[in-house]
C-alpha cells in the first residue's frame, strides 16, 4: 500500500480544514477524516497527530473538552476557536499561493 | 502574541504534569478503542484487531515522550532533569565528587584571587567621581623623568592652563602632635586648597581649606583624617575649631577627612594643612622642587593630548622666562590611575597567565577522572541509549554534569578566594598598588561564573565526545568493561598536555628564583648586615636658630653614638640608598658655569657624619672619608663615589679638586673617593639617569640651609649583633633629652634592601606556589592514569609472570609507560616554555630567558616526580599474583 506520512508543516492545516468542516470531532476522527479524504494515501498515526493538536491548543486555534462519542466511549473534542478561523483563511490563501508558484515552477521546468 | 502566549502555555506546562499525562493516556487509550471498534465491525477477531490498531499507530512510550517536548520547554524540562540526574550521580560517588571539587576549588579559587587583584588594581577606576579625568602632573627633564614641581612653577601652571578645571599641589611632611597625653608622630600632607576637589572627596564633617588659608600669613588651619577624629577626640563633632599643636603650632581644626580617602594606600595620612602658607626660602626657589607633587582634573571636552599640548606651551613660555631653573625643562600629564600602577601591568600579566595553567592542569585531572568514571557507566549510557535516549540528550546530561561540578567547585573557590585574598596579601611582600581596594565585585563574579562554566564544558567536553561515538552494540555487549581505544589515547594527551604545562610553570618560577639569587648576589655597594636606621625629630623650641639646630643635632648623635651595642653611628639626610633621593646640580671648579639647571651634572647627595663610612660599610677607594676635624669652621670638603671620580676627572686626579655645588652654593673640595652605592635598586641602578654620587659633611650645610633639617634627621647606625633590640635602648637615651624628641620610621637596611626587591619576590612566591600547584596536579595525573593502565592490564600482566616475565620486566613495562609520556610533556613543555618565558623579561634578571641550567632542573625535578608517582602503581603491577590473575580470567 502506498500511504505516506504526512508532510511536515501540512498537518496542521489540515486539521485546521478538517474542524472547519465537520465542527468539533475527537483525535481519532480527525485522523480518520484526513485519511479518507486523501483516499487513504496518508497515514495519520498519533506520533504526530497528538502534537501537532496540543500545538494548536497551545496557540489557541482551536479549544477542546471531554465529551461522550457515538459508541459511548469518552473522547476529547477539539473545535476551532474564532481565531482558528482566521488562521484558516489565512493559511489557506498562502498554501494556495505557494503552490500556485511552485506549479509555474514545475510547469516551466518540464517545457523546458 | 500567538509565540508569547505559546510559551506561557508551556511554562506552566511543565507544573501540572502528572494530570496532564494521565489526560493524555486516557486521550491516547479512547482513540485505540475507537480504533478497534472500527476494525471490530469490519468482521475481524478482537485479538486481531487491537493488535492491528496497536501496529498502526506505534509504540505508546514514544507518543508520550513526543507529546510531553511538546507540551513543557523541553530545554528547561531537561535541563531540571539533568540537574536532578547529576546531583543524584554527585552524591553517590562521594570520592569522586570531593576529589573533583577540591581541584577546581584550588583552580578556580586561584584564579580568582589573582583577578580580583588585577580587577582592584588595573582595571576598576580610582574610588573618586569621574575619576579618569584626574591627572597627576609632573616637571621632566633630560635628568628626571617624573621630577616634583618648585612652588613657583605650580603657581604658574594654576594660572596660566586653559585645560584643568583645578590644580592641586601636595607634598608629604610629618607632623610631631603633642600636648594631647604622649608625643605622636603623624605622617601629614601639606595641600592646596583645591586638592579635595580635585579629586572630588567631600569632608566628613566641617569644610575643606579656603584659599585665603592657602597663602603666606595664612590663619593656620588644618583637616584631621577621621582615625585621629575618633581615637583623639572620640568622633564628637564639637572637634571643630579646636587647636591641635602640631610641630609646635596651635592649628585650628575646620574639617574631618573621610577614612576611606588613601591617596597612595601605603600611606596612612592624618594631617592636611595649607601649602601656601610655608615660607621657607628653599620652598620657593624655583630651582627646587622639595618633594611636591600636583594633581588635576582635566575640563570636560579637553582631551589628555589637548592638555599636554597646553601644558607644553606654558613649559615654552617659562623656560624663556627663566632660563637658569626652567630651560630644558617641560611638563609630563599622566592619568594618576596609570602613574600608580605604573610596571605592575606585565608581572600581573604574567602571573594572570600562569594561575591559567594551574587551571588548565586542574581541568585536565578532572577530564580525567571523568573519563575513568564514564568507562564505567559505558553500560548505563548504552542502556539508556537503547530505551529511547537520544546522543545529543546523553552529551548534553554529562555536559550539565560537568558544568554543575564546575559551578560548584567555582562557588567553593569564590569563597576561597574572597576569604583568603587580603590576608594572602598580607602576608606576602608588598608590592601592589592600591592594594586596599582589592576585593569581589560584580566584575570579579562574572569572571568566575564565565570561568567555571567554561572549565565545566572544557573538561566535560571529552568523556561527553566519547559517549556520543561510543557504539551501542559494543558497549551492551562488553558488559561494562568498555571499550578502551579512544580512552587511552585521550588519557595520554591529558598526561602529556599536564606535564607539557607544568614544565612551563615550573621553568617561569625557576627563572625568578635564579633572579632573586642573582640579585641577592650584587653588591650593592654597602654592607647591610646589623644596620638600622630611623628619624629623630625635634621641638621647635630646640631649632629655632643655627646655633640652636647643630646643638641638637649633636646631643641626638652622642645620645645614639654613646648607646651600648653601637659600633659607628651617623646622623644624615639628603639620600639614603634604596629608600629616599635627594639630587643636587654641581659643575667642576675652574670651568664656566652651565647657564640652566637642565644643562648642569647631577649628583645625588648624601649628608654625612664621620661614623657614615663605617656604618654602611662603604669601602674608601682613595683619599680620606669625612673626619671629626671638618667642622662648620674649616674648609668645606666632599667625597665622590668612583663613578663621579672616573667620569670628570679621568686622568684620575679627583683628590684636590673642588666642585661647585649649585643650590648649597659652596665650593668643596675633593678630600677622598668611595665605591658607587646601588641607590637605585640591585637590578634597576645601572638604567638610571643619575649615578655620581656625592657625601658631604653634615655639619658644614651653610646656616642659611639648617631650617630644612628642623623638621628632623635620619641616623644609620652599625651595631654589633641584631640592631633592632637597641631600639629601646636608643629611644631612651634620646628621650633623656627632652620627652617631646620622636623617634619613628625605623627599619633595618637589610629590610630596605628586600623591600626594595618587594616586586620580584611577590611575583616569585606566587609563582612559586603555582608551580608548585602544577607540579601536585600533574603528579595525581599521571598518577591516576599509570593507576588505570595496571587495572586494565591486571591479567595481561598476570599471564606474562605466569609465562615467565620477571618483576623487573614488569616494573619496566609499566615505568617505561609513564616515563615515555612525562618525556614528552617535558620535551613539548619545554619547546613551549622557551615561547613563552620571553614574555618574562622584564622579570628576570641577570640569567637568559631560555636558561639551560633552569630548563634541565626542572625538567630533571619534574620527571624524577612523575617516576615517583608512576612507580607506585607499578610496584602494585609487580606483586601481581599470576594464579589470582588467570584465575579471574
Amino acid at each position: 500500500m502506498g500511504e505516506k506520512e504526512v508532510r511536515q508543516g501540512t498537518l496542521a492545516l489540515m486539521v485546521l480544514k478538517t474542524l472547519e468542516s465537520m465542527g468539533t470531532l475527537h483525535g481519532y476522527g480527525i485522523a480518520r477524516r484526513i485519511e479518507q479524504i486523501s483516499g487513504d494515501l496518508l497515514s495519520v498515526n498519533y506520533g504526530t497527530l497528538y502534537p501537532a493538536l496540543l500545538k494548536l491548543e497551545q496557540e489557541g486555534y482551536i479549544a477542546s473538552e471531554w465529551g461522550v462519542s457515538e459508541n459511548n466511549r469518552r473522547a476529547k473534542y477539539y473545535r476551532l476557536t474564532r481565531a482558528g478561523k482566521k488562521q484558516v483563511e489565512h493559511e489557506t490563501r498562502d498554501w494556495q499561493e505557494t503552490t500556485a508558484i511552485l506549479a509555474r515552477f514545475l510547469a516551466r521546468e518540464e517545457s523546458r | 502574541m500567538k509565540t508569547l502566549r505559546a510559551v506561557l502555555v508551556r511554562v506552566f506546562g511543565l507544573f501540572d504534569r502528572d494530570r496532564r499525562d494521565s489526560e493524555l493516556q486516557a486521550e491516547l487509550e479512547s482513540h485505540l478503542q475507537m480504533h478497534v471498534d472500527d476494525y471490530l465491525r469490519s468482521g475481524m477477531s478482537p485479538e486481531q484487531a487491537r493488535r492491528q490498531a496497536l501496529l498502526k499507530l506505534g509504540g505508546i512510550e514514544k507518543v508520550t515522550e513526543a507529546y510531553r517536548e511538546q507540551r513543557g520547554l523541553p530545554f528547561l524540562e531537561t535541563l531540571l532533569q539533568d540537574l536532578r540526574f547529576a546531583f543524584r550521580s554527585m552524591r553517590k560517588n562521594v570520592g569522586f565528587t570531593c576529589i573533583a571539587l577540591l581541584t577546581l576549588a584550588l583552580g578556580i579559587g586561584a584564579n580568582t584571587a589573582l583577578f580580583s587583584v588585577v580587577n582592584g588594581v588595573l582595571l576598576n577606576p580610582l574610588p573618586y567621581p569621574d575619576s579618569e579625568r584626574v591627572m597627576i602632573v609632573f616637571s621632566e627633564s633630560k635628568n628626571f623623568e617624573r621630577q616634583s614641581v618648585s612652588y613657583p612653577n605650580y603657581l604658574d601652571w594654576e594660572r596660566q592652563n586653559k585645560s584643568f578645571t583645578s590644580i592641586a599641589a601636595f607634598r608629604d611632611e610629618d607632623f610631631n602632635l603633642t600636648g594631647q597625653s604622649e608625643a605622636e608622630r603623624l605622617h601629614g600632607y601639606m595641600v592646596s586648597s583645591g586638592f579635595f576637589s580635585t579629586l572630588g572627596v567631600a569632608p566628613v564633617i566641617g569644610r575643606t581649606i579656603l584659599p585665603d588659608e592657602d597663602q603666606i600669613g595664612g590663619p593656620p588651619v588644618v583637616m584631621i583624617g577621621q582615625g585621629l577624629w575618633q581615637r583623639k577626640f572620640g568622633g564628637s563633632p564639637d572637634v571643630l575649631g579646636k587647636t591641635m599643636i602640631l610641630n609646635g603650632v596651635g592649628y585650628a581644626i575646620v574639617g574631618v577627612v573621610p577614612a576611606t580617602f588613601r591617596l597612595y594606600s601605603g600611606d596612612n595620612t592624618e594631617i592636611y594643612v595649607p601649602i601656601g602658607q610655608w615660607n621657607d626660602p628653599t620652598f620657593l626657589n624655583r630651582r627646587v622642587g622639595m618633594g611636591m607633587r600636583v594633581l588635576a582634573r582635566l575640563k570636560r571636552g579637553v582631551g589628555l593630548e589637548q592638555a599636554r599640548a597646553d601644558m607644553d606651551g606654558i613649559a615654552r613660555s617659562l623656560a624663556a622666562a627663566y632660563p637658569e631653573s626652567n630651560a630644558g625643562s617641560g611638563v609630563s600629564v599622566t592619568r594618576l590611575k596609570d602613574d600608580m600602577v605604573r610596571g605592575i601591568g606585565s608581572t600581573l600579566f604574567v602571573l594572570l597567565a600562569a594561575v591559567g595553567f594551574v587551571l588548565l592542569i586542574a581541568c585536565t585531572n578532572v577530564a580525567n577522572l571523568l573519563l575513568a568514571r564514564s568507562t564505567g557507566r559505558t553500560r548505563e549510557f548504552a542502556v539508556r541509549s537503547a530505551l529511547g535516549a537520544s546522543q545529543s540528550r546523553l552529551v548534553r546530561q554529562l555536559l550539565t554534569e560537568s558544568a554543575l561540578l564546575g559551578l560548584i567547585g567555582g562557588g567553593i573557590g569564590l569563597i576561597i578566594a574572597a576569604r583568603g585574598t587580603k590576608p594572602l596579601l598580607a602576608a606576602l611582600p608588598h608590592a601592589l598598588p592600591r592594594s586596599r581596594e582589592i576585593g569581589v565585585d560584580g566584575r570579579v563574579l562574572l569572571f568566575t561564573f564565565g570561568v567555571s562554566i567554561a572549565a565545566g564544558i572544557l573538561f566535560g567536553l571529552v568523556p561527553a565526545f566519547k559517549a556520543w561515538r561510543t557504539n551501542l552494540q559494543e558497549a551492551l555487549k562488553e558488559g561494562g568493561r568498555g571499550s578502551s581505544g579512544t580512552r587511552h589515547r585521550a588519557q595520554n594527551a591529558f598526561v602529556i598536555v599536564e606535564m607539557a604545562v607544568a614544565l612551563v610553570l615550573l621553568v617561569g618560577s625557576g627563572l625568578m628564583i635564579r633572579s632573586l639569587v642573582a640579585l641577592l648576589g650584587v653588591n650593592p655597594g654597602f654592607d647591610a648586615h646589623n644596620v638600622l636606621t630611623f628619624n629623630v625629630t625635634m621641638p621647635p623650641a630646640f631649632m629655632s636658630d643655627a646655633q640652636h639646630i647643630r646643638a641638637a643635632l649633636r646631643q641626638v648623635h652622642d645620645a645614639v653614638s654613646n648607646t651600648a651595642g653601637v659600633q659607628a653611628a651617623s646622623l644624615i639626610a639628603g639620600s639614603l640608598p634604596m629608600n629616599g633621593d635627594s639630587e643636587l646640580p654641581f659643575w667642576l671648579q675652574g670651568q664656566p658655569k652651565p647657564a640652566t639647571d637642565s644643562e648642569m651634572n647631577w649628583a645625588l647627595f648624601y649628608l654625612a657624619e664621620p661614623g657614615y663610612r663605617q656604618a654602611m660599610g662603604t669601602p674608601l677607594l682613595r683619599g680620606r672619608f669625612v673626619t671629626d676635624a671638618d667642622s662648620e669652621r674649616s674648609s668645606p670638603v666632599v667625597v665622590v663615589d668612583e663613578f663621579l671620580a672616573s667620569k670628570f676627572f679621568p686622568n684620575g686626579d679627583a683628590i684636590g679638586k673642588r666642585l661647585n655645588l649649585g643650590i648649597l652654593e659652596v665650593q668643596p673640595e675633593i678630600v677622598g673617593i668611595v665605591g658607587h652605592v646601588k641607590h637605585w635598586g640591585l637590578d634597576t641602578d645601572s638604567q638610571s639617569k643619575i649615578q655620581a654620587q656625592l657625601y658631604f659633611p653634615l655639619v658644614q650645610v651653610p646656616d642659611k640651609f639648617l631650617p630644612l633639617l628642623s623638621s628632623g634627621v635620619g641616623v644609620v647606625l652599625r651595631s654589633q649583633n641584631e640592631p633592632m633590640p637597641l631600639l629601646p635602648a636608643i629611644r631612651h637615651s634620646i628621650s633623656q633629652i627632652n620627652s617631646e624628641h620622636v623617634i619613628y620610621g625605623s627599619q633595618t637596611l637589610e629590610e630596605i634592601v628586600s623591600d626594595s626587591l618587594a616586586d620580584r619576590r611577590f611575583a616569585m612566591v606566587l609563582l612559586g606556589v603555582f608551580a608548585g600547584l602544577a607540579l601536585l596536579l600533574s603528579s595525581i595525573g599521571i598518577y591516576g592514569v599509570i593507576s588505570y593502565v595496571v587495572g586494565q592490564r591486571i591479567q595481561e600482566i598476570g599471564t606474562r609472570m605466569a609465562l615467565g616475565a620477571q618483576r623487573r620486566d614488569v616494573l619496566q613495562l609499566i615505568l617505561g609507560r609513564g616515563v615515555l609520556l612525562a618525556a614528552v610533556g617535558v620535551v613539548a613543555g619545554a619547546a613551549l616554555a622557551f615561547a613563552l618565558t620571553r614574555q618574562m623579561r622584564s622579570m628576570i634578571y641577570g640569567v637568559s630567558t631560555a636558561d639551560p641550567l633552569t630548563f634541565l632542573a626542572v625538567s630533571a625535578l619534574l620527571m624524577l616526580v612523575a617516576i615517583a608517582a608512576c612507580y607506585v602503581p607499578a610496584r602494585r603491577a609487580m606483586r601481581v599474583d599470576p594464579m589470582m590473575a588467570l584465575r579471574y580470567e
